[in-house]
Order: structure tokens, then sequence, then C-alpha cells
């Protein structure tokens, strides 16, 4: 059992305990709280794959924007009437049936692949291998303006569905 | 080395856990949740092929950072939606917003 063996175990661990205290939970912001839990597990796998720049990008992005957003939306939608948060779980006996089958599904699918593939050495740069695939023309320059303009659109549509009338 | 597939079930496991969350949960709030998980796998799902199918390249981080953005505006949009929701009806619990039903 390598270190890396070890270390990805409990990552997993992290990921996964987290992701399953979201669902389970019936108070929303417990669930918040266990999401955040989760992408930092996510965010170790990151670094255990040697992205980290990904790995901070997944903690600048996920849990410092949009984790914070549902923080907010879940303080802002608090029934003051009604203080038990309703996050109560329904017609579980048809959704657990549905996930267990994909889920092994996909676990087949996975054990597949070809385990004694020889793997490459990450290049010291990979950030400006990044970058430049980001702004090439031939590379991915098109989808990275579309992105821009995405983030634009949802940014008005956002303020103007959710503004004070 | 961590062979490939440990990942890739790492993140069927997270992606079918969010797909439950997403099915079973009344509050508008913890289906964005769960929404967010299934997006988290994808993403794992991602950069373990970009690690050892490619990892010379940058279409595969730049794959899971176009995932980012994509996530990040839908968070934002349905969050908003939510919330105008919860200023009219006063309630995010999906069952009780059925304005539309026949």
């Amino acid at each position: 059992m390598t270190l890396q063996q070890i270390l990805f175990i409990i990552f997993a661990t992290i990921t996964l305990g987290g992701a399953l205290m979201v669902v389970l939970r019936r108070n929303v912001f417990h669930a918040a709280l266990f999401m955040i839990l989760s992408f930092f597990g996510v965010a170790g796998l990151y670094v255990l794959l040697e992205a980290p720049f990904l790995a901070a990008v997944q903690l600048i992005i996920y849990i410092g924007g949009i984790a914070i957003l549902i923080v907010f939306a879940i303080m802002l939608t608090r029934d003051l009437m009604n203080p038990d948060i309703p996050g109560a779980i329904s017609q579980w006996k048809w959704a657990a049936p549905v996930a267990i089958i994909l889920c092994a599904m996909l676990i087949w699918m996975a054990m597949s692949l070809d385990r004694e593939a020889p793997v490459g050495p990450v290049p010291q740069n990979t950030i400006s291998i990044l970058g430049r695939t980001l702004v090439d023309a031939q590379g991915l320059a098109l989808p990275f303006e579309v992105a821009s303009v995405l983030l634009l659109v949802a940014l008005i549509g956002a303020v103007t569905v959710a503004r004070e009338r | 080395m961590v062979p490939i597939s440990w990942y890739l079930i790492v993140a069927a496991v997270l992606f079918c856990i969010g797909l439950y969350g997403v099915l079973t949960r009344r509050n508008a709030i913890a289906v964005l949740m769960g929404v967010e998980l299934m997006l988290n796998a994808v993403n794992i799902n991602l950069i373990a092929f970009w690690r050892y199918h490619g990892p010379a390249g940058g279409i595969g981080q730049a794959f899971a950072l176009f995932v980012y953005v994509v996530a990040a505006a839908e968070a934002a949009v349905g969050l908003a939606l939510v919330l105008t929701i919860w200023r009219t009806r006063r309630t995010v619990v999906l069952e009780e917003i059925d304005l539309l039903k026949g």
C-alpha cells in the first residue's frame, strides 16, 4: 500500500462521505457544510492527480464562490414561521434503485479499462501549456470567448431575475 | 501508482450520490447541491483521463475549466430563480411550486 494509495483512500473517503451526508441530512444547511467538505476532498484528489492549478481553481470557485452562494440562498429562504427547514426526502424507494443500478454499470465499465497501460510523466510547465491552449486560435480561443459571453449572460440574467420589484 | 479505474469508480459513485440527491430532495436548493456534486464527478473523470492518457496536452484541463464556468453560471441563475420563487410564493419545497400544473 503505497503512500499515494493511502492518500487516495483518505481523500476518496472524505469526498464520498461528505457527498453521502449532503443527500441524507434533513437540515439543508448541514448539507451545504458537508458539500464544502466534499469539495475539499475533490481538491485533494486533484492534487494527487498532479493538477495543482485545478485544485486551487476548485477551492476558489467551488468553495469560495458556489458554496458561499448556496449558503446565502439557504439563509435568505428560511421560513421564520417554520424553523424546521424543509429538506425531507421523498420517493427514495424509486431513486435508490436507479442510482445503484447506474453506479453498478459505471463501475463495471471503469473496471474493464486496461490497468497495465504505461502512464507518461506530467510536463513541468502544465500551466503554460494550458494557457497557450486557451488562447491559441487553432486551440480553444473560440470556446474561451463563448464561455466569457456565457458568464456575462448568466450575470445579467441572475441580476434581472432576482431584482427587487 | 493508483490505477485509473479507482478514480473513475470514485467519480461514478459521486455522480450516483448526486443523482440520488437530485431525485429525492424536496428543497430546491438541495437539488442544486446534488447537481454540483454531479458536476464535480464529471470533473474528476476529466482530470483522471487527462493525467493517465495525455498529460502533455492542455485540452484535458481546459475542458474541466469550461465545466467550472458552466457550473458557476448555472448555480448563479438557479439560485436567483429560487430566490424569486421564495419572494413570490414563500416556499422552496418543489412539490408546492405547481402553478403550471394542469
